[in-house]
């Protein structure tokens, strides 16, 4: 009975676990140095990352309101290896803040929340989830409290985030209306594609949109993005949106497959506005956080292109490339935050010149960037290359070249940051920085990551071997 | 023989540098790598030529190629990799070895991050290895790409003149041709494996990259028609179609010496190869159909190359206008669908690749002991330099087409069969093309004439230096093959047609 429970729920538990011991060291006020603690959160984070791998079945729990199999393990893992690189990355950052363990606390918080979402079987469940991780990622992006950016950010955030859950709310309780049942077998079986069921559903569409910032719901993204603390940020635009576009994949090739002639053509339409709104703005940017806020509404765009194709190789393809844009989209943003967190420069003209003093940091970035850009030998390459191959399996190849053309065109942006950093010079460039362990750690598995996981081929076939059949 | 190796090498020596210190050590170690490279090419050729039974009594391989390996890649998705070579793989292979030793003996006085100059230029070269030796489309893809962005950075770091608009220029339009080989990739794989023909989305037979496999069924006429132009044109930006060819003056003037000879003399060879081998084998009905197109664009590309050098003063702009004129006959050639005109296609991409390798050599040369490219500031160079002159005359006279070297050989292959193809456009087109030779020897001669004869410009180019062993050793071996290939064209003409 118990570990008919307990395994299927391993990764919940743990990080509930670790929730609840880092709040008995909080109110039993014992003195742990802020190094001690990070270490402790690290190796925790570690051997969930480990534990999530244990090998476990397709299992359902409580009356199909939660279910979880091989694939959603994975998937869960994948969040928790991107939380835990964030970690190892805010590291510099946390040793300034004094309330290290409120940040860990609203972080676990939110990553529970996923890991419930992620494993719903029922709209409630989900909403759930959602929420749970929607108000502590609030709060985080509000950590910096002496900075009115980021109280800015946080506020704008909370407006933004309410308001797409109120339109998830609504198109769930629609939903509830015109099939009678919140489960998602049920509801499945009752859509017959009425013009009040696709109301519904674009309702519900919207809601998501808005999460993974896709255009026109993108506004709230990059001041968001900007005022934030940068790993925050960073754990916004990965983990965050991996977590959300994990779920819209499985609700869109699950329970809304009898609509999927509807919603593909609306993701189509989504997909292109997304790629060519982000990139545009990305084009005029000058912070690069910013850039990289647009940049990954960007990338939004094209993991839609990958859903637009047939449910196992989207399904694949976008998976598969969430967990190479984890590796990508850290590995820049992981020196972003080292900088940010020891000069507080955030500007691309800050960066030239960075590769007299900084050559490792320079080679990260490049090399990162090189992988959002989709450039081979990186991971990026094969991540974009499958998701647009995909999409092309349904013959729109329009479609297709819009999403190639967009690639070209986020090239130069990435190239700009490229050349400031590698041609450019300046009067007093950014000075020698000192890397600690930990960052030096997540740099490592980013750079390993970006390397390796294109280039074997089975990491691809794994997740195919996994993903939803049919 | 396995064919691995010419990627496997490079990347090793690329490993090794992260670990040298010191200049000397960096130099070393990147000409021993390009050494191994060139001993492995002319080792593949030996095997090639045995395994196909030249010169011996027994019968050869007459597999279409040779050396094939075969591994799993993405198996979900029917992604091999999946290597072998043909004679035409073969030769490029080798003039990749060549340009690149050439390559790394230019740039032995390169001060500045000598170690990443040689990293990113070694990872080219893998990149063209790759390429060249790929049958599977995936693959190719995947190393045409590779050879992208290290020549951004090669431009944008170690170039000279607008180096940075050059080297986003560069990178955008290549990348804008990769964009477009590939959509017309995906939409040749969508189309194998379909019975019946051109179905959005119809399952029936697995999807394939592989080449062999797509050669022997036949792609729909209508999918040929449709995904032609894009693998054509996306491949022909990297070979300097017209009008897509705005960035190879920019591109290879901005460049250092070791990155102009590897883009003029490689790169620009890796858009040809591909047209050849992808756009033109694998839809042979669309080839047809395009042809004329083909050809007007080649025509127009080789007199507006040949009109627009003339006006040129800069002597690097001279030969990227005169590459653009070049590169016009290798797609002449292949628009011309004929064997012999193909097979001259093949014949100027190697001679062309040798020749203007040996040119930026030669320019580079000159070029850091004078500062100044510029023609008219230059004068009487013969007498101060004889062996920088000899090899600039020698490149010279290769490309307006002096018989014996291999200038020559290759165009009058390519004239030949281009008139094998009947109908009076084909004739036009060939009447102009041979035309453009006049022009060339124009501004060739015009070139030559100011830079090497007549008197000395400024008294501070007496107190000069001629070439140092590294220059001498370059020149030389890009000379030895371009004078191999003129005196005695027929082993690689059978070299490309085994």
């Amino acid at each position: 009975m118990w570990t008919g429970i307990i395994l299927p729920l391993r990764q919940e538990l743990m990080v509930t676990g670790i929730l609840f011991l880092l709040l008995f060291i909080k109110v039993g006020a014992t003195d742990f140095s802020t190094g001690t603690i990070l270490n402790l959160v690290n190796v925790l984070l570690l051997a969930n990352l480990l534990l999530g791998f244990f090998p476990a079945g397709r299992t359902v729990l409580f009356d199909g309101m939660f279910h979880t199999d091989k694939l959603i393990a994975l998937e869960k893992n994948i969040l928790n290896l991107g939380t835990l690189l964030v970690s190892l990355q805010a590291y510099d950052w946390l040793k300034g803040q004094r309330n290290t363990l409120e940040f860990y606390m609203l972080l676990l918080a939110t990553l529970i929340g996923f890991f419930f979402m992620i494993s719903a079987g029922n709209l409630l469940i989900f909403y759930l989830g959602l929420e749970l991780s929607t108000i502590p990622l609030t709060a985080l992006s509000g950590f910096d409290l002496e900075k009115r950016r980021s109280s800015e950010a946080a506020m704008k955030f909370i407006i933004s985030s309410a308001f797409s859950s109120a339109l998830l709310l609504f198109g769930i309780s629609l939903l509830y209306g015109a099939t009678g049942s919140l489960g998602f077998d049920t509801i499945s079986r009752h859509l017959d594609g009425s013009a009040f069921q696709l109301f519904a559903f674009i309702l519900i569409l919207s809601g998501f949109a808005f999460k993974v910032s896709l255009v026109p719901f993108h506004l709230w993204t990059a001041d968001v993005y900007e005022g934030s603390p940068v790993p925050v940020t960073a754990y916004l635009s990965v983990v965050s949106k991996g977590a959300v576009f994990f779920v819209f994949v499985q609700v869109l090739y699950t329970v809304f497959r009898p609509l999927t002639g509807d919603w593909r053509r609306m993701l189509i339409l989504l997909s292109v506005l997304t790629m060519l709104i982000g990139n545009l703005f990305a084009l005029r940017q000058h912070s690069l956080k910013r850039l990289l806020a647009f940049s990954s509404i960007t990338q939004s765009g094209f993991i839609l292109a990958g859903i637009t194709g047939s449910s196992h190789a989207g399904g694949t393809s976008v998976i598969y490339f969430i967990l190479i844009y984890i590796f990508s989209n850290l590995g820049a943003f992981g020196v972003v935050a080292l900088i940010s967190a020891q000069t507080g420069k955030e500007s691309i003209d800050d960066y030239k010149g960075l590769y007299a003093a900084n050559p490792l940091l320079s080679w990260v970035m490049a090399i990162s960037l090189f992988s959002l850009a989709g450039i081979p030998p990186t991971a990026g390459f094969f991540g974009k290359f499958f998701l647009l191959m995909a999409g092309a399996g349904k013959g729109n190849y329009v479609f297709i070249g819009i999403a190639a053309a967009n690639m070209v065109i986020s090239l130069y942006y990435y190239l700009r940051v490229i050349k400031a950093i590698f041609m450019d010079t300046q009067p007093q460039p950014i000075g020698r920085l000192t890397i600690s362990l930990l960052p030096n750690i997540a740099f490592g598995v980013c750079i390993l990551g970006i390397l390796v996981t294109g280039l074997l081929g089975w990491v691809y076939d794994y997740i195919y071997s996994l993903s939803i059949g049919g | 023989m396995n064919l691995s190796l010419l990627v496997i090498v490079p990347l090793i020596t690329t490993v090794l540098l992260l670990f040298v210190r010191g200049q000397s050590g960096v130099r070393r170690i990147a000409l021993a790598g390009v050494s191994i490279q060139l001993v492995l090419a002319f080792a593949l050729l030996g095997l090639y030529w045995q395994e196909r039974g030249v010169g011996g009594t027994a019968a050869g391989n007459a597999s279409a190629f040779l050396f094939e390996y075969r591994h799993a890649w993405f198996s979900a998705l029917h992604i091999d990799y999946h290597v072998g070579v043909d004679g035409i793989s073969v030769a490029m292979i080798l003039l990749t070895a060549f340009v690149m030793v050439g390559a790394v003996l230019v740039s032995w006085t390169i001060k500045s991050m000598t170690k990443e100059f040689f990293v990113l230029l070694l990872l080219l070269s893998a990149g063209a290895y790759g390429f060249f030796i790929s049958l599977d489309l995936f693959t190719l893809f995947f190393f045409l790409e590779v050879s992208v962005i290290p020549k951004f950075l090669l431009i944008g770091i170690w170039g000279s003149g607008r180096k940075e608009y050059a080297a986003m220029k560069l990178a955008l339009m290549l990348m804008a041709g990769s964009a477009m080989v590939f959509i017309g990739l995906l939409g040749l794989y969508y189309n194998t494996g379909v019975a019946g023909g051109y179905v959005a989305g119809a399952a029936g037979g697995p999807h394939t990259f592989d080449w062999p496999a797509i050669a022997q069924m036949q792609v729909p006429v209508k999918a040929q028609l449709l995904f032609f132009p894009f693998l054509f044109i996306g491949f022909g930006i990297f070979t300097a179609l017209f009008p897509f060819h705005t960035w190879v003056p920019d591109g290879h003037s901005s460049a250092p010496t070791a990155a102009s000879m590897f883009l003029a003399g490689i790169s620009m060879k890796l858009g040809g190869y591909g047209c050849l081998r992808v756009a033109v084998s694998l839809m042979p009905a669309a080839a047809r159909e395009y042809s004329p197109f083909i050809v007007g664009l080649a025509t127009i590309a080789i007199i507006y190359g040949a009109f627009a050098t003339m006006m040129q003063k800069d002597l690097k702009y001279i030969n990227a206008y005169s590459s653009v004129s070049h590169c016009g006959f290798i797609l002449l050639g292949i628009g011309m669908l004929t064997r012999t005109a193909v097979n001259g296609a093949v014949m100027q991409m190697i001679s062309h690749g040798l020749m203007t390798a040996l040119f930026f050599a030669a320019i580079g040369m000159i070029y850091d002991r004078t500062h100044t490219r510029l023609v008219e500031r230059l004068g009487g160079l013969l007498k101060i330099m004889p062996f920088i002159s000899s090899i600039f005359v020698i490149a010279g006279l290769c490309s307006l087409g002096l018989p014996g070297l291999s200038g020559f050989a290759a165009e009058i292959t390519v004239f030949m069969g281009s008139w094998q193809h009947p109908g009076g456009m084909y004739h036009l087109a060939t009447i102009l093309a041979c035309a453009s030779i006049v022009v060339t020897a124009v501004y060739i001669l015009r070139a030559t004439g100011q830079t090497i004869m007549g008197p000395v410009k400024d008294a501070e180019y007496n107190g000069l230096t001629d070439a140092t062993w590294n220059e001498r050793l370059a020149g030389i071996l890009l000379v030895a093959g371009i004078i191999a290939i003129g005196v005695a064209p027929f082993w690689l003409n059978e070299l490309i047609n085994k």
